[in-house]
């Protein structure tokens, strides 16, 4: 059952398109994983679904209600767990849960039952009346997480929650939202990590430039792809010429199918080769045949990261570095102050 | 009618949170709090001394400088509390924690701008009695019951029109360092130019007219009458230069500033918080 529609959506900061004409259905009590690199558009998505902003164009329900006429109501139903966490170092963690319980108006009885439950299953309880500034990141965005459950929400947004956290939080936050989504909960939830929305998504959507470029369960889009992927070198550092020479011998290779050249990585190839066949020595004698030999080859199962490529060209990583060096963080920034 | 009961409740649930988390700041960094009895406690002592030998007739209507004194610090310590009330808003916009408050589903976001006034205002009231207490024990009186009232009602409109006003830059400026900068240059300057140090006959005409527009004259005078002896609402509180101003005047003219102040920052407030 279709939970949360989101139909053409876009948003605009003053030249910048970080939302192009975005579509998506979230089904109830699914995980939906939003993948992409820095700056693709998932936190404007997020702060769009959260009631933060609103979009030049399009429109948005959770549950039948309108997010942009109905905001209050769509509050409610919703958890918002942003990106950069906003604690105020000065109360301690229970003192904030205690504040962000009043704001939800869960009643005094409640209260107290629901902190000390989340303070259990997120693992807080030795730390928990201390002050916030006191915190490593983990703790924090332990902290922020159960501050976003408090009310029990229907729909869990989450963004990029496991950002730069070492490996206990990181599996505390996955396993408790695993329970989370079998309790029926919905999670919507952003990341630039591809194991993380590989092992807890059941569908995902990985936007590029604004826009959705592949939408799936993450194994069937890997499957679609349609083999293993290889990456082949015919020298450590090829030029685009000498790539595009090797790249129209592959083409034409039964059984090899989206070639692409990853310019990031010295122009390698990357391309996806049907399970069964003998490919690998079809591949090195059609080379021989046009006088190219074999740097480096290596195989392996195609990953989320691969569905990238296919469609845009670059890794993952490749377009994280991209994107570093074009953002302006400092306007960012600035942009999503209230 | 039901659904209305609930937002009043929810009203007040989320209000007393939101000026709760404000006093349990105040309680862990209480040097602001000091700083604000003691830097008036300093110029009274200082100021008071300074012109300790000033001839008897040198202020009207008072027998010493430290009487005099008193009601413009009384009324600067409210003022630079209520000046300064835009700053926890504005750190809050800075460090992402408004959004926290932005996606709960508030009864309503006046919420957020009633802690404010409710903290700034009890805050000031403490101060306020601070000082008055500290000038009792220098000697400088006490106002009566109704003198008390006075007082009390004073702070409470210039506190709601300063804090408004600070609110209001607390969203329009882009970050805390132009907020803090326009408090530097606004607060010394408005104080010189009232009659907190110095009555009206003691200034050059230019600053005369200044002083006798300043909100913070409309809040200083009814003090001193508060102070007096004789305390009457219809007592002349300032000879201005456009006319005699009464004690119910002055008060007036500060509700009405406030009322304006109001009616002007609500559609920026609407603006930025829905």
């Amino acid at each position: 059952m279709t939970q949360i529609k989101i139909k053409n959506l876009s948003k605009t900061y003053s030249e910048v398109k970080a939302l192009n004409g975005v579509n998506m259905n979230i089904s109830k009590g699914s995980l939906f994983g939003i993948l992409g690199p820095n700056g693709a558009g998932k936190t404007t998505l997020l702060r769009i679904l959260a009631t933060l902003i609103a979009p030049d164009e399009g429109t948005i329900t959770i549950n039948d209600i309108d997010v942009i006429k109905e905001p209050r109501q769509i509050r409610e139903l919703i958890g918002y767990v942003a990106q950069e966490i906003a604690l105020d170092k000065i109360l301690t963690g229970r003192e904030l849960l205690d504040f962000q319980a009043d704001l939800y108006h869960i009643n005094q009885s409640k209260k107290f039952e629901r902190i000390d439950l989340l303070v259990k299953q997120l693992d807080m309880k030795n730390w928990i009346d201390r002050k916030c500034g006191t915190y490593s990141g983990g703790m924090k965005r332990r902290i922020d997480l159960a501050a976003g459950l408090l009310h029990l929400p229907k729909v869990l947004i989450l963004d990029e929650p496991t950002v730069g956290l070492d490996i206990e939080s990181r599996n505390i936050i996955w396993k408790l939202l695993d329970d989370l989504k079998k309790g029926g909960m919905t999670i919507i939830l952003s990341s630039h990590y591809l194991d993380e929305i590989d092992k807890l998504a059941d569908t995902v959507v990985i936007i590029n430039d604004g826009k959705v470029i592949a939408q799936g369960n993450p194994a069937q889009l890997k499957n679609n792809l349609g083999g293993d992927r290889i990456t082949l070198k015919v020298k450590e550092f090829s030029d685009s010429i000498e790539s595009e020479k090797v790249k129209e011998i592959l083409q034409k290779i039964d059984g090899i199918s989206n070639v692409v050249i990853n310019s990031a990585q010295g122009n390698s190839l990357n391309f996806i080769a049907q399970k069964g066949d003998d490919l690998i020595t079809k591949l090195k004698v059609e080379l021989a045949f046009s006088k190219f030999e074999i740097f480096s080859l290596s195989q392996s199962q195609p990953s989320l990261d691969d569905v990238y490529l296919q469609a845009t060209g670059k890794t993952l990583q490749d377009a994280e570095i991209y994107m570093t060096g074009k953002r302006d963080l400092k306007k960012e920034s600035k942009q999503s102050m209230r | 009618m039901k659904i209305q009961q609930y937002n009043i409740l929810f009203l007040y649930q989320e209000t007393f949170a939101l000026t709760k988390r404000l006093f349990i700041q105040l309680k862990r960094r209480p040097s602001t709090f000091f700083a604000g009895i003691l830097q008036p406690i300093i110029w009274l002592f200082l100021f008071g001394a300074l012109f300790s030998n000033a001839p008897k007739d040198f202020l009207p209507g008072v027998d010493s400088y430290g009487n005099f004194l008193g009601a413009g610090l009384i009324v600067f310590t409210a003022f630079s509390g209520a000046l300064n009330s835009g700053l926890p808003l504005m750190f809050d916009r800075e460090f992402g924690f408004l959004n926290r408050l932005l996606v709960a589903p508030l009864a309503s976001r006046l919420s957020i701008i009633l802690s404010s006034f409710f903290y700034i205002t009890i805050l000031s009231f403490v101060q306020s009695l601070a000082i008055m207490f500290i000038s009792f024990l220098l000697g400088y009186g006490f106002p009566d019951f109704f003198g008390l009232g006075i007082v009390f009602a004073t702070l409470i409109l210039l506190v709601l029109f300063v804090t408004s006003i600070s609110l209001c830059l607390a969203f329009i400026l882009p970050g805390h360092i132009e907020l803090i900068a326009l408090i530097f240059v606004v607060n010394l300057p408005l104080l010189f130019a009232s009659t907190a140090l110095a009555p009206l006959s003691f200034m050059p005409s230019w600053l005369g007219w200044l002083a006798s527009f300043n909100p913070l004259t409309f809040a200083i005078e009814p003090i001193r009458i508060a102070y007096s002896k004789n305390i009457n609402l219809d007592l002349v509180a300032l000879h201005a230069p456009y006319g005699d101003l009464t004690c119910r005047n002055c008060i007036s003219f500060l509700f009405i500033l406030t009322i304006i102040s109001l009616i002007i920052i609500r559609p920026l407030l609407n603006k930025k918080l829905t």
